[in-house]
């Protein structure tokens, strides 16, 4: 296992659990997944939440801008609250639950998960610079790993499918030349 | 009790526990998502180096277990999979995001939810990865209206199942994609050996039995398969609001629930002749009319746009129907009385496509409607579902009743019957 060198203290001080196997971690994911799908016709996602905050805020600064933008109009125009979605629960949800696991197996520490040949500074500007790219792919492509990928490739949505390929293929294909960042 | 229920389909206000089941929904994926590592970005980017395979693994295992959960509980009938969102196809936009998508993930060392894992348990490039996540979304939202009608319309195939893609049993699928999950997964642990330098032989032995169940309860789906059409049709439930008057107040509105034999019994989707020709011009309405008589019935008179499918081709043209745009489409079916169109209303309701219509009365009312002053003739005995009228000549829908003149017609009074009823809320689902 290729986990990061245990070198600060972790806040609760507990001891540092190793991860779950991935088959039983996958497993557990899945029956989420489908106890979400049979009681709620949803499935599970987090880009959407996202998007629904960054409507939320935009609308309290500048309303107008937002009922002459048309994709946030949809979200957030008049009087509707960008907030009121099932996903903004889930999305609040899974920081809380992350955090929880975390706790509890010891790994919730102030750290920076990098490659070892790279600074901080740099891994800090490469993940902002990930998430701000990800995230406009995410929305581009209407949902993105959890709402697509895992939701979508679970109900066998055929675009579903091709998107699951598609970031496997972008990221594979742009594995060799970022790899200093990660090896 | 049907499966998904009702009320928590989306949040409401009116039932705040569907806040707390989606909270818990979100808490356990979130705990699920760290304890598997997906906390840890270095983890997450060595699959891309093809020295840890934990985001494959996982992935896939999730994604095969809940399918096999998801169409077994279909085939049972426990669950009513037309009420499970499905994400829409939009493929070029679709394929575009998904590899913007994994540029982000290999530069970024995080996807969406995995970041908010990272971020909560004090990574602090998981929360660098957050922030410019937000950054991201506003990009999109400010730069979407450049590309508005290509991302809304281009490559648009809806509600489009791999079953339906390659014309195969959706068990047989779900057997097929299991498979070539757990030759994935062997593939994976092989690239593991020989780049990562595992020792494959300490993995636990408990994976090839769960593997070995998967196979099983994919076969199962197979052997259940899906339900017949008579068990969905009496599965079927539709909604409407009755608006009472009150004396002296506002009035009050009841909501009904009826099954389909209520709806037909109660003439609730049996639509005039004055309302069918009203939709016609509606532009926010995706109308396709759909004409089950025999071919010869319909080259003698046709209503103008109807497509022509006799009763016993009708199963052949359900799956283009589902992927017609479902929040706007309307389907009215028509026979030379209502006999023919009423069995196809059950059969096309029944395959869970939603707003359909019969043309009250059939052909026979809709000449007797417009066609009133064609000086038509009428048959000398009119018998079940044949036409009332005598034509000489097959000349389809070229006389005038077959697409009446819509200013002559401004003013029509008839009870509008067709309610545009949403499967599922378009933006209810996926990330979306």
């Amino acid at each position: 296992m290729t986990t990061a060198p245990v070198t600060k203290k972790n806040i609760f001080n507990r001891p540092e659990k190793p991860y779950v196997n991935p088959y039983f971690g996958g497993m557990v994911l899945g029956i989420i997944l489908f106890l979400a799908l049979f009681l709620t016709g949803n499935g599970l996602g987090s880009s959407g939440g996202t998007t629904r905050l960054v409507a939320f805020i935009e609308d309290q600064i500048n309303p107008a801008h937002v009922d002459r933008t048309p994709y946030l109009l949809k979200m957030a125009g008049g009087d509707k609250n960008p907030l009121d979605d099932w996903i903004i629960p889930v999305f609040f949800g899974a920081l809380l639950g992350g955090f929880t696991s975390g706790t509890l197996f010891g790994r919730t520490k102030l750290e920076t998960t990098k490659g070892p040949n790279v600074t901080n500074r740099t891994r800090w500007l490469m993940a902002f610079l990930g998430g701000t790219i990800f995230l406009y792919g995410a929305r581009m492509a209407r949902g993105c790993t959890s709402g697509q990928a895992l939701t979508g490739g679970a109900t066998l949505a055929a675009g579903s499918w091709v998107i699951m390929f598609a970031i496997f293929g972008g990221a594979y294909a742009l594995a060799y030349f970022v790899r200093k960042l990660w090896n | 009790m049907n499966f998904p229920l009702q009320d928590f389909i989306a949040t409401s206000a009116a039932h705040p526990w569907t806040y707390v089941l989606f909270g818990l929904i979100g808490f356990a994926f979130g705990f699920t998502l760290e304890m598997s590592g997906f906390g840890n970005s270095r983890k997450l980017a060595a699959q891309f180096y093809f020295t840890d395979l934990t985001v494959l693994k996982v992935m896939f295992t999730a994604i095969v277990t809940a399918m096999v959960l998801t169409f077994g509980a279909a085939g049972l009938g426990l669950l009513n999979f037309s009420q499970v969102w499905v994400n829409p196809t939009y493929l070029p936009s679709g394929i575009l995001g998904g590899l913007i998508m994994g540029v982000g993930f290999i530069v970024g060392g995080f996807c969406p939810t995995t970041s908010l894992a990272a971020a909560s348990t004090g990574k602090v490039d998981g929360m660098f990865f957050v922030f410019g996540g937000f950054f991201g979304a506003f990009l999109f939202s400010e730069t979407e209206k450049y590309f508005d009608n290509w991302y809304n319309n281009a490559g648009y195939y809806g509600r489009l199942t791999l079953d339906q893609v390659f014309h195969l049993p959706v068990g047989v699928v779900v057997l097929l994609v299991v498979l070539m999950a757990l030759f994935m997964f062997w593939g994976a642990e092989q690239l593991e050996r020989i780049f990562g330098r595992k020792d494959l032989t300490k993995e636990p032995k408990l994976r090839i039995a769960g593997a070995g169940a998967l196979v099983a309860l994919a076969l199962a789906v197979v052997f259940i398969g899906t339900p017949s059409l008579e068990e969905k049709y009496n599965k079927l439930t539709f909604t409407r609001t009755e608006s009472i008057p009150q004396l002296n107040a506002d009035p009050l509105t009841e909501t009904h629930v009826y099954s389909a034999d209520q709806m037909l019994e109660k003439r609730l989707v049996q639509i005039a002749p004055a309302e069918l020709f009203k939709t016609v011009y509606n532009q926010s309405i995706n109308l396709v009319m759909l004409d089950v008589r025999t071919e010869s019935d319909f080259n003698l008179y046709h209503i103008n746009g109807a497509i022509n499918i006799p009763l016993d081709k009708l199963s052949t043209i359900i799956p283009d129907l589902l992927t017609e745009p479902p929040a706007n489409s309307v389907f009215v079916l028509m026979s030379n009385d209502e006999a023919a169109a009423t069995e196809a209303w059950k059969q096309v309701s029944a395959s869970t496509v939603p707003n359909v219509y019969i043309l009250e009365g059939g052909l026979n009312n809709w000449i007797s409607f417009f066609g009133k002053d064609e000086g038509f003739q009428a048959a000398s005995s009119v018998t079940d579902d044949k036409l009332g009228y005598v034509f000489s000549a097959a000349l389809g829908s070229k006389y005038e009743s077959c697409d009446p003149n819509p200013q002559a017609y401004e003013e029509l009074e008839f009870e509008a019957k067709i309610k545009l009823q949403l499967k599922r809320d378009k933006s209810g689902g996926g990330c979306g």
